[in-house]
């Protein structure tokens, strides 16, 4: 897996390139970062002619390797300004991998006003016209792409919201079962948008496998690993039956499920919208509450969930969305939930920033409080078709919190703050503050040790340990997210020892080297150094490292917590 | 004394979601546990009034115990 597929879309030219040297050792986000950080300006514009579109798979995908499938999308985010990598399951990143290709790098914008699809078979790419696809939600290309060239092929499309290059719209990836995974983040369907490139085909026909170096000692080691993540009891218990949305209950315990906008930090109505209750309804109702996101998933925390008369509604119904929709827009029915989530799939925004921003959209008065009707038109109709006001909310919260002068808007960086409270769970705080990405549980998700007591425990509610818990869990990811495994191998990874060693022992066996523990770290550090250059090159500061001031004022029930770190104390993060 | 006991995720199987019990003075989480039929290595997470506590942990008149087996999200 050494090729790089760059693809030029002011000329409309490809060109097939060896990886250089000190790539050889990168991959996922790794790679997508580095290549960003090389070859895009920063201070350029994100949707203009200089920014870089770039996927990668990980050092692992394609191979045999349980939860192995990730595809990782970078570019600099219209969305925060930063450099940004989001990641995906689906079939994509298996596919590019077993075709060789370690990372597609898409340049330049086209010069005439033609939408394209990009066709990518091993002979290189195709640029197709693909003006009868635009204006076409996501379901509705990829039934068109399934129907032209079959259910194999590979799909990455953008909605109307990323046509018109909102900052909210994300990056769709087809998953096995036709339906879709997001590369949601910060906002990279706008730049896929920028490039008029409505969607990439993925035709892998003539791939081989995935080489590997030591089939003996893979073997051996992908054992151990698979059995670590079944053995770990919320990788191998809790996330099959319950979904993420397990957490729902778990943080409106601790005051940390934020509510009517980061008002309070417990739900009434969280029983309505628990983990607990959406395992009964989607059992009772016939639907899937086991579901994985790639080939190979064994630890299946996806769900496909149904209406009463067994119709698919949705799936991939994360814990995230149902929070940003049921606990902080207050909408009590799962099912106006889910459908609001199927929008979101099908126009292609974020869920959560699409879920905050709808919040946001009821502080301001243009929703009321809890509407799931009103929430489902306006992502219908308005961020779907691009209305004037469907481009406000489309462009994110931090855009409605502009448009309408608001003062609490929970961003850092201009991203929708997730689904934790910060003053009551407040290592996540910090990774909110300090992330290269903005506000991103993902990227250092200290709720492990903070809430769930995964990895040891760290008090949610005092600042002690959380600068240090934050770091090390945002070094760790940053290498994980560059294996192309899925976050979640983290909980048996924080408990039992073997399972780490064994990830990196597939690494070893997979490329013939020898790295130790210590290599892993110091992948991860040199991945958010490169990173926080960046940013710091595109003109952010430690002063951008801050949350939004309401949360210094503004108590949070039960527990009445502030956010109380000081400049100097969230600073040190970056001492490392 | 009185405390309330919420239990979670497969807890609830055969048991109950919410339910007011009366308890001898100075019980601790253990002790709860042991009434429930549920063992320590089974339990992930124990709160009181919504802050994590150990299973040593004594109990008061009035205060909510929420009991949560090893799961998570993400």
């Amino acid at each position: 897996m050494n090729k790089i597929l760059r693809i030029n879309m002011s000329e409309l030219t490809f060109k097939i390139e060896t990886a250089p040297e000190q790539w050889a050792g990168l991959g996922g986000r790794g790679l997508t970062s580095t290549i960003v950080a090389a070859e895009v300006p920063p201070r350029c514009h994100p949707l203009g002619p200089n920014n870089k579109l770039v996927f990668a798979p990980g050092l692992l995908t394609g191979t045999p390797a349980a939860q192995s499938g990730r595809l990782s999308a970078g570019a600099k985010s219209p969305l925060t300004g930063t450099i940004k990598e989001s990641n995906a399951g689906g079939t994509a990143a298996q596919q590019l991998a077993r075709m060789g290709i370690k990372a597609i790098i898409i340049e330049g914008t086209p010069t005439e006003d033609k939408w394209y699809r990009l066709h990518i078979t091993l002979d290189g790419v195709s640029f197709e016209p693909a003006d009868d696809l635009v204006g076409k939600q996501n379901f509705a290309v990829i039934d068109r792409m399934v129907n032209a060239f079959g259910p194999k092929i590979g799909v990455l499309s953008i909605g109307v919201p990323g046509e018109l290059r909102m900052a909210a719209a994300n990056i769709s990836v087809k998953d096995p079962d036709q339906k879709i995974r997001s590369h949601g983040r910060g906002g990279l369907g706008a730049v896929m948008g920028s490039k008029k490139i409505k969607c990439i085909t993925i035709d892998d026909t003539g791939a081989g496998k995935v080489p590997i170096a030591d089939p003996d000692k893979f073997r051996a080691a992908a054992k151990i690993f698979a059995k670590s993540l079944l053995d770990h009891p919320v990788s191998g218990e809790g996330l099959p039956i319950y979904g993420t949305n397990i957490l729902i209950n778990i943080l409106n315990e601790a005051g940390g499920l934020p509510t009517k906008n980061f008002r309070y930090g417990q739900c009434d109505h969280h029983e309505k919208i628990s983990g607990e209750t959406m395992h009964e309804t989607i059992v009772s109702r016939g639907g899937k509450h086991k579901h994985g996101c790639h080939a190979g998933c064994i630890i299946q925390c996806s769900q496909v969930y149904v209406d009463g008369t067994g119709a698919y509604i949705t799936s991939g119904f994360e814990y995230e969305t149902i929070w940003g929709l049921g606990a902080n827009a207050m909408i009590e029915d799962l099912d106006d939930i889910a459908r609001c989530d199927n929008l979101m799939d099908d126009i292609g925004i974020d869920s959560i920033e699409g879920a905050v921003l709808l919040a946001t959209a009821m502080e301001a008065g243009v929703i009321p409080w809890g509407d799931g009707k009103e929430c489902q038109r306006v992502l219908r109709d308005e961020i779907g078709k691009g209305t004037p006001l469907g481009r406000i909310l489309g462009n994110g919260t931090g855009s409605v919190g502009r448009a309408y002068g608001l003062v609490r808007v929970p961003v850092v960086k201009n991203q929708g703050i997730p689904a934790y409270d910060p003053r009551s769970v407040k290592g996540i705080g910090i990774t909110y503050a300090t992330s290269t990405m903005g506000a991103d549980h993902t990227a250092g998700y200290t709720i492990a040790t903070n809430i769930l007591k995964v990895g040891g425990y760290v008090d949610p509610l005092t600042k002690d340990g959380q600068v240090e818990l934050s770091r090390n869990l945002q070094i760790a990811t940053a290498a994980v997210d560059s294996t192309g495994m899925c976050v979640f191998i983290a909980f048996p990874a924080l408990d039992i020892p073997e399972s780490f060693t064994a990830l990196i022992d597939l690494l070893n066996a997979t490329y013939g080297i020898n790295l130790t523990a210590d290599d892993v770290t110091e992948l991860g550090k040199t991945i958010l150094k490169v990173e926080h250059d960046f940013n710091t090159a595109a003109g952010f500061s430690s002063a951008d490292d801050r949350l939004p001031e309401f949360f210094n004022y503004e108590p949070i029930p039960p527990h009445n917590a502030v956010w109380d770190f000081t400049d100097e104390e969230i600073d040190e993060f970056w001492n490392f | 004394m009185t405390v309330f006991i919420k239990l979670f995720a497969g807890f609830r199987e055969n048991r109950f979601k919410v339910a007011k019990r009366e308890i001898l003075e100075n019980s601790t989480i253990a002790d709860v546990l042991e009434q429930l039929g549920i063992t320590e290595p089974e339990l992930g997470v124990a709160m009181i009034d919504g802050r994590h506590v150990t299973v040593d942990q004594v109990l008061y008149t009035g205060v909510t115990v929420s009991l949560f087996p090893k799961v998570g999200g993400g």
